[in-house]
């Protein structure tokens, strides 16, 4: 209790210090006097009564120095001392403050906005409530894309049904594709992007609308009225954030569609699930309707019941998916999901491809932020240099080694937090710009922002780069000896050879971590140029896309052959129209764009082959004539024709790929696929009429799968993308062929006319992120490098300038002495590029899974990167040898 | 001042301090540093500072209390008095104390002739 009190008190006597000194003084003042006045009364002289006073008081300044230590905090009063010192100090050298905190608030803002990225990736948890219980429920990666990687509803239901571990599964439709819904204001629709989930989507993830209500299961019956949730950017963005937009009817795809509800900011279904895109609007998904028989077209995402384990759920998992059917219908479907079923957790799944490339970024700015620290050592050094004197003098007037390392520390600690603050801004500023750069394929990238982690983090790391760059000057300084600094003149002098050494090795150790950083940035570079000169199978320039609306509906169409006609007419008449135009070269339509979405209907084989168990199916694409003249996809064979109509032969065109492996299985004795029949699970055969190029489908890094392509008049699109190959700039075409595509359906949404070469930046987002951002910190630590050889080169010219003087003197050549500081640097630089060179070897490993086509011991690139900075190092050499070399000698004797 | 002087124990001038307001009453810190002196007849090492910092610590503790006041030759002084809290401490300490210095005691008689008489 009184110990408290106490604390109080001492924290209050901290705070007023003014008052209660005075009072000491007093106090103090009177003692003395009381002590006089009884010396005198025992007949002393008045002096010799003053003297024997104070020497029974035991000396004023002592009875003060422990009353302040009872009294307050003296460590508090040491520290505030020794800031309002700091702060002087850095005051008056404000060239030396700007370039310190710069240096800094470069590393430190650099780490807080990576640290920023990490923890929204890999660190933080998924913005849902108890997201740990979330899981992605999958199978293993295959070759026929999304088709694998969902599952029918009837096995929805069955894993729903038979699953314990879970308190409810849900999914969404996989195959909805960008501007996939036509929102009619009563001008041109306006095209827009909608996800049909299943109807517990929002309870599964637990998320609540922010306005109205989420979808409840009537709202997914057959038969109910359309209804529709708004993201809450498109809500703001399209409706002018109308806060009664609930309830209200909009013509959406020809429907009059209810608003239910608008859905907070902070979910992102873009963001969590499909990377680099925005989804404007959510609409529940029937599973009882149609969707019953499309076969695979649901993602599974479930919520497990506390307590329950992964390792649980993925047990279960294997004993369900025996009973799963791809279609209730056909018996022989079920089990066809065997191995297929596999949980895991909803965070791995979204940011676990990314760890690796994360942990790499987060090396390199820890990289950087060491660099900087040595930078900063190396200029308090130099500084310290100019200030021995001064604490050697304070260490001659009583201050201990302790007191002035303190110092010293005080001084790491105010720049590290002006580092920090400025620092913190820019990674402000940073994250600000990256949570918007919605083209980047990173996932949860929106949902970036700085938190208190971000702040706790920048606390850590500028205490610990302040205690790192502080104490090596500081254990210098305070080590020195007193009447060594005070008698040191300069040149020759054993402290400042020593001093030098010191900075040698900081600056080495600066070169070997750029050149460390330098190889790294080097190797995801050339890589990153590999991707780009990968053959995708398609010319990415001077071609767009555009989604076409069109209407092929036909009543009483049994077979789909009417529709399938009609749709032929209109396809032929828009392609007609649009290739007149000026400047288009080829058009033609597809259903899927490469790089894009994607699904597979089975595997057609060879008549009278079985095809071995567990053979995925070649990716599908329904086109039409012309399209792979337009996307620059070679064809050996023929391109489809109109002619190829509902009732003729069935014909396909497949990629090499798939057509090698088909003629390597013996059933044909040319051993070529073209105009070969291929049998097709109880339908008509198809005719291979072409075979063409293989397409990256999926990524532009990976090896391309099989894929096979049916003509829209034979087959059933799911969409229409119109491709257009221009002479000019595609952009300059956007005009002309949305005009002439309105001209023939008023009802073309004004969707965009995306350049194909789009499409391929898109894929190549992330590893183009993750390359700039490491090749940015590379050249910064490049600089703080050239800063760093500059700053020890020059200074030792500048303790030379005597011995410069007398060997000029003695008759050295300007060219001499250039020759002599140029080879002290590289020597530097060289004994830094071999570590640094070493170190990269042993620690290429690391980055080896990120690169492409490249080795991680890359003799180019290793040799490039340190020719670089061996010529970086002499140039930031050269300035001070160039100054050396201009001494006069006659002047620079006279000097001292 | 003479080598031979006692060297003050941590914690013993607090006490020293409670014991002396307790009998002499309201007192300045010149004239509790004196009584302390004369007490100990000079055979205490008293830098007679020291006792403000050990004023601070007692007020703060709420064991003593502090008023500005005139002295009897009429000079102005901060005069210390023991609160009710004081007076329950100075009995705790001057047990353990008491205790302390029985300790000592026996632990200094200690001599030959009582080892093993118990074994």
């Amino acid at each position: 209790m009184s110990e408290t009190l106490r604390l109080v008190k001492r924290l209050w006597a901290f705070i007023r210090r003014k008052p209660l000194d005075d009072d000491l003084e007093d106090e103090l003042a009177a003692h003395l006097q009381f002590a006089i006045d009884d010396n005198i009364a025992r007949g002393l002289k008045p002096c010799e009564a003053r003297r024997l006073a104070l020497i029974s008081i035991g000396g004023l300044e002592q009875a003060r120095y422990r009353h302040r230590e009872a009294r307050g905090f003296m460590t508090l009063d040491i520290f505030k001392q020794d800031l309002k010192y700091t702060l002087r100090t850095l005051w008056r050298d404000p060239s030396f403050t700007v370039v310190a905190a710069l240096i800094l608030a470069l590393a430190i803002g650099a780490n807080i906005a990576v640290f920023s990225v990490v923890n929204t990736l890999l660190l933080r948890p998924l913005p849902f409530p108890n997201a740990q219980e979330l899981v992605w429920i999958a199978p293993p990666p295959s070759k026929c894309g999304m088709s694998c990687a969902t599952y029918s509803t009837d096995a929805y239901d069955e894993f729903r049904a038979g699953s314990r571990s879970y308190q409810d599964v849900t999914g969404y439709f996989a195959f909805s594709g960008a501007d996939n819904l036509s929102l009619n204001l009563g001008g041109a629709p306006i095209p827009a992007t909608s996800i049909d989930v299943i109807q517990n989507f929002f309870q599964v993830l637990g998320v609540q609308a922010q306005m109205g209500r989420v979808f409840t299961p009537e709202d997914a019956r057959n038969g109910a009225a359309p209804v529709v949730l708004l993201s809450n950017a498109w809500w703001k963005r399209q409706f002018n954030a109308d806060p009664n937009i609930v309830g209200k009817a909009f013509d959406m795809n020809g429907k009059q569609t209810t608003v239910i509800g608008v859905l907070p900011a902070s979910f992102d279904f873009g963001a969590v699930f499909a990377p680099g895109t925005k989804v404007d609007a959510i609409t529940p998904l029937n599973l009882y309707g149609p969707p019953r028989d499309w076969g695979n077209i649901i993602t599974l995402i479930g919520r497990m019941k506390p307590g329950v384990t992964l390792g649980q759920a993925v047990d279960e998992a294997d004993r369900v998916a025996p009973h799963m059917c791809w279609n209730n219908k056909f018996p022989q479907t079920c089990g066809d999901y065997k191995k297929g079923v596999v949980p895991v957790g909803l965070k791995d799944y979204i940011g676990g491809k990314l760890r690796r490339s994360l942990i790499v970024l987060w090396s390199a700015v820890g990289a950087i932020l060491l660099i900087a620290c040595v930078n900063l050592s190396n200029l308090l050094l130099a500084r310290g240099a100019a200030r021995a004197k001064e604490f050697a003098m304070r260490g001659a007037l009583g201050a201990s080694r302790g007191r002035i390392v303190r110092q010293l520390l005080t001084e790491s600690l105010v720049l590290s937090g002006m580092g920090a603050i400025f620092g913190f801004m820019l990674a402000a500023v940073l994250v600000g710009w990256l949570a918007h750069q919605g083209a980047i394929a990173l996932p949860l990238l929106s949902t970036l922002h700085m938190d208190g982690a971000a702040l706790g983090w920048t606390v850590v790391i500028s205490i610990f780069s302040a205690t790192i760059f502080g104490i090596v000057p500081g254990l210098r300084m305070a080590g020195g000896n007193v009447y060594e600094s005070l008698k040191d003149a300069g040149p020759g002098a054993t402290a400042s050879r020593k001093h030098e050494r010191i900075r040698s090795v900081l600056v080495v150790s600066e070169v070997a971590l750029a050149c460390m950083l330098l190889v790294g940035a080097g190797l995801l570079l050339r890589s990153f140029m590999n991707v780009l000169k990968v053959d995708l199978g398609f010319e990415p320039d001077r071609a767009a896309a555009i989604k076409v609306s069109y209407d092929d509906s036909v009543p009483n169409d049994k077979d789909g052959s009417l529709s399938a006609q009609k749709r032929g007419v209109i396809f032929q008449q828009i392609l007609t129209r649009v290739g007149s135009l000026p400047g288009v070269e080829a058009a033609g339509f597809t259903d899927y764009l490469p790089l894009g979405q994607n699904r597979s209907w089975g595997l057609p084989f060879p008549k009278g082959l079985k095809p071995p168990q567990g053979l995925d199916g070649p990716l599908v694409y329904v086109i039409t004539p012309g399209y792979m003249r337009a996307m620059g996809t070679p064809i050996r064979g023929r391109d489809f024709s109109w002619s190829d109509g509902p009732k003729s032969e069935p014909v396909v065109m497949i990629n090499k790929s798939y057509a090698q492996y088909l003629a390597n299985l013996g059933a044909w004795s040319d051993k070529d696929a073209l105009n070969k029949p291929l049998g097709n699970g109880g339908g008509q055969d198809l005719h291979i009429v072409g075979i063409v190029d293989d397409v990256h489908e999926e990524n532009v890094d990976g090896d391309a799968g099989w894929q096979i392509y049916y003509p829209m008049t034979q087959a059933g699109p799911s969409g229409a993308e119109l491709v257009v190959r221009t002479r000019m700039n595609p952009a300059t075409l956007a005009g002309p062929v949305l005009a002439a595509l309105r001209e023939m359906n008023p009802k073309q949404p004004a969707a965009e006319f995306r350049p194909i070469r789009l499409l391929v930046s898109h894929a190549v987002s992330g590893r183009q992120f993750f390359m700039l951002l490491v090749v940015s910190f590379a050249g910064l630590g490049l600089l703080l490098a050239a800063l760093g050889i500059y700053g020890v080169i020059s200074y030792s010219v500048t303790r030379q300038t005597q011995e410069i003087g007398i060997r000029m003197a003695l008759g050295a050549s300007a060219g001499h002495v250039r020759g002599r500081i140029l080879t002290s640097t590289l020597r530097l630089a060289s004994i830094g590029i071999v570590i640094g060179v070493s170190a990269s070897l042993a620690g290429a490993k690391l980055i080896a899974a990120l690169l492409f086509g490249t080795s991680p011991w890359d003799v180019a690139t290793y040799g490039s990167m340190a020719l670089l900075l061996l010529i970086i190092a002499a140039l930031s050499g050269y300035i001070p040898a160039f100054r050396a070399s201009r001494i006069n000698p006659t002047v620079a004797l006279r000097t001292n | 001042m003479s080598p031979e002087k006692l060297d003050l124990l941590q914690g013993t001038l607090d006490l020293m301090v409670l014991q002396t307001l307790t009998v002499m009453g309201s007192m300045h810190g010149y004239g509790i540093a004196r009584r302390i002196e004369q007490v100990s007849a000079d055979e205490v090492l008293l830098n007679q500072g020291t006792i403000y910092a050990s004023l601070v610590r007692l007020e703060q503790r709420g064991w003593i209390s502090s008023k500005w006041g005139t002295s009897d030759n009429n000079r102005k002084a901060k005069f210390y008095s023991i609160t009710a809290a004081g007076q329950r401490q100075l009995v705790a300490d001057a047990r353990y104390w008491e205790r302390l210095k029985d300790v000592m005691e026996r632990v200094l008689a200690m001599d030959n002739s009582a080892e093993g008489a118990d074994a």
